[in-house]
């Protein structure tokens, strides 16, 4: 017979795990509690009450580039000087990703050409631009190559009606001339949408049954495109385009990309197209050759094979990493105070920070917009990682 | 009785000319469709067009000699390297090195030190093996401490303000790496903890970190690191980049290190749970060491960013390599040759960075043991 031992109290596993969480989430939440107490105290001490209430206070400064803002001098507050900066950083990381995609999946693809030179060159391009610091890039692009070497307004290069000079790039902006015009296209549109999406579904239909595949995107495109353009001149034409006009001394009208952004922007591009194309050069190659001969071997044409099976299965391989090269992308744009563009650390974590001193708040709120595009991001990725795990066999 | 006839093969026939040699090899790889042909023509027609000029500048009409700008003045179709060659040891060693002649030895032994311990440990048949990592990552800091920093055994003591160039660069990113390698295992083992108190502390740190663009760590570390310890407390500039660096760098050596442990398979754990095995047993002998071992190509990797992102530093106004580099270009003497600066600049990151990624990938092809297609 044997005795069941009690297992002494200091012993136990469980007992164990409630102490040394407990203990754990004490000094944890101590050391959070005296480092905010004495940062309050600090502040205090230079005369800083921590508060929001500098948010409605009148900000000194210019911000030269706010495109989607009112900001005028003198008038606008504080608070609006965060919207600017969040409104310049969304600005930049969404051309940044449009252009840093199509780039990068461009050399990516190219990166296996059977051509011996054009695979060497994409590799080349791929291992210079990912190996060199970012801020390095950006600093060179503005100062030591766009800087110097641009023209100055008078002589800017022109190409059709964009301009790029040293002072940034300049484009024709639409302007609405008829808001019900406008409404009526929109609507129009809309319509036409609705039925481009009907249309594809009845084409999937069609092909569950029969087999037989339309070209719905490039109907629809060319549906979209002409019957857009049709729409347009049916709804009375409503949009004129105002065009950049060179005046005494700089181009006026139109829409400008100050030259810190198109630098930051070009520099953004150059790097993180370098690591798309390496994801996407892992992503095609993850696909296993047994499936391009499988596909071949049941009689589907070279075309149907790179769009029904390579493409789909180095699409999921390709997509995650994307996406958090998107991500990079986007907090790299932070890199902006060194040249210059107005975008959120360097208008709010910068200047207003050295004007206010309200270190806590200001960082704090930093850090929450980054925080969510980086919570933003991860969700998107947890829902894509679980879509197509479903599809999987 | 008949002759035995022995079957005689012909001898092999060479493969058709046409698939031999470099003329096919050439057909094949640069004209093999009319894509191709047209890439290839137009990659020589860029190539031609930009690489020879840019070699001529860089190289053949380059200046190298010289002691001012009047030499790259004298003849402006090359390089100007007679300004790197003049700022050379600003640019590696930083302005107090610079400054002091007889001072030079010490960023000099250092670099020795470390390349004559790190180069060995880069062959896979080197011996002793283990204590060259010990002895790199032990006791060279603390040499390292003693030398460039100074202040006892008679050598003078350095004035970390007038740190700089790639001393400065390279004790960033090695005190990062450093202190983060620990941290982050402590991190990754606590993110795989069944304890929810402690795994969700340590994912919360993680993904804080990790959210957190660099450049707004190191603005926190050098504006609000003085607020958040009482009054009299003084940190250098030097030293708050680096707890930055440290803080942001431990999250992502976590991540790598999380990598390899779950790549270890579940039998290891419970094999040594039956031996008796308690929880630090089991983990500092049986699966830290094998999931290190996987992790390191992952650990490499965000070294390379580390080592790259330390240029950021230059925002917050220290004179590493990059900013260093940059100041030079902009001084009385040698201003207008900021491409010379950047490109010498950025050819050292790019060095350290493609020699330490050629690396990882090496160890990853090693270590990847189950053959894939």
């Amino acid at each position: 017979m044997t005795e069941r031992t009690r297992i002494p109290l200091h012993r136990d596993p469980k007992v164990r795990a409630i102490l040394v969480q407990v203990l754990a989430a004490v000094v944890v939440g101590y050391g959070f509690y005296s480092l905010f107490q004495t940062t309050v105290d600090n502040l205090v001490a230079r005369g800083i009450q921590t508060g929001t209430s500098f948010f409605d206070e009148v900000a000194p400064f210019q911000i030269g580039f706010t495109p989607f803002f009112d900001y005028t001098l003198g008038q606008s507050k504080y608070i609006d000087v965060f919207f600017v900066g969040i409104q310049n950083t969304i600005l930049v990381a969404v051309l940044g990703i449009i252009a840093a995609t199509l780039l990068g999946f461009f050399i990516g693809v190219i990166r296996l050409s059977p051509n011996w030179l054009v695979s060497r060159g994409a590799l080349v391009y791929i291992e210079v631009f990912r190996n060199v610091p970012l801020l390095l890039q950006i600093m060179f692009w503005n100062f030591a190559i766009f800087l110097p070497t641009l023209p100055a307004p008078k002589n800017s290069i022109a190409m059709g009606a964009f301009y790029l000079n040293a002072r940034g790039f300049h484009t024709p902006l639409p302007v609405i001339e008829n808001t019900t015009g406008v409404a009526i296209w929109i609507a129009l549109l809309t319509v036409l949408g609705i039925g481009l999406l009907m249309f594809a579904r009845r084409a999937k239909v069609l092909f569950e049954e029969t087999g037989q595949r339309l070209p719905v995107l490039w109907i629809s495109l060319a549906v979209l495109i002409i019957g857009g353009y049709i729409f347009y001149l049916v709804s009375g034409s409503p949009l004129s385009f105002d065009e950049p006009v060179l005046g005494r001394f700089n181009f006026k009208g139109g829409g400008q990309l100050p030259l810190p952004l198109f630098s930051l922007w070009f520099a953004l591009t150059l790097y993180t197209s370098a690591f798309i194309a390496e994801n996407v050069r892992a992503g095609i190659q993850s696909v296993s050759h047994g499936q391009t001969e499988a596909a071949y071997a049941l009689g589907l044409s070279r075309k149907n094979t790179v769009n029904l099976v390579t493409i789909p299965q180095a699409l999921r391989v390709i997509i995650p990493p994307t996406i958090s090269q998107y991500l990079n992308l986007t907090k790299n744009s932070s890199l902006a105070v060194a040249v210059g563009y107005e975008e959120l650390v360097a208008v709010w974590a910068g200047i207003t920070l050295n004007q206010t001193g309200q270190a806590l708040v200001i960082i704090g709120m930093t850090v929450a917009v980054y925080e969510c595009l980086s919570l933003l991001t991860s969700f998107v990725l947890n829902w894509y990682n679980k879509r197509i795990q479903l599809t999987e066999r | 009785m008949s002759e035995v006839k022995i079957f005689v093969p012909a001898p092999d026939r060479l493969p058709p000319s046409n698939t031999l040699g470099p003329i096919a090899w050439v057909r094949e790889n640069l004209f093999g469709s009319i894509i191709s042909s047209i890439a290839t023509l137009l990659f020589f027609y860029l190539f031609f067009s930009y690489v020879p000029p840019f070699l001529e500048w860089a190289l053949i009409k380059a200046n190298w000699t010289g002691t001012d700008r009047s030499v790259c003045e004298a003849n402006t179709a090359g390089a100007c390297w007679t300004f790197i060659n003049v700022r050379l040891e600003q640019i590696l060693f930083g302005l107090y090195f610079a400054s002091k002649p007889e001072e030079l030895w010490r960023p000099t032994l250092i670099f020795v030190l470390f390349f004559a311990l790190l180069l060995p440990l880069l062959f896979e048949r080197t011996p002793g093996k283990k204590w060259l990592s010990i002895i790199l990552l032990g006791v060279f800091p603390v040499v390292f401490y003693f030398i460039v920093y100074g202040g006892s055994f008679g050598i003078p003591q350095s004035n970390t303000t007038q740190w700089g160039g790639f001393l400065l660069t390279f004790a960033l990113a090695f005190v990062g790496i450093l202190l983060a390698l620990p941290i982050g295992i402590l991190l990754a083992l606590g993110r795989r903890s069944e304890m929810p108190v402690i795994r969700s502390i340590c994912v919360i740190y993680i993904e804080f970190w990790r959210g957190t663009p660099l450049i707004t760590i190191l603005f926190m570390a050098s504006v609000m690191l003085p607020l958040f310890f009482p009054a009299g407390v003084e940190f250098d500039k030097v030293v708050r980049a680096m707890i930055g660096i440290t803080m942001f760098q431990s999250a992502y050596t976590a991540e790598a290190v999380r990598g390899g442990l779950a790549a270890i398979p579940k039998g290891q754990a419970e094999a040594a749970m039956a031996l008796g095995l308690g929880y630090w047993r089991r983990t500092v002998f049986i699966t830290l060491p094998q999931a290190l071992k996987i992790s390191i190509p992952s650990i490499v990797n965000t070294f390379i960013a580390l080592f790259k992102d330390t240029s950021l530093v230059s925002i917050i106004g220290l004179l590493d390599l990059l900013n260093m580099a940059q100041t030079a270009a902009r001084s009385v003497e040698w201003k207008g040759y900021d491409i010379e600066g950047y490109l010498f600049a950025g050819f050292i990151y790019w060095a350290f960075c493609y020699g330490m990624s050629r690396y990882s990938q090496n160890l990853e092809q090693k270590l990847d043991t189950d053959r894939r297609n």
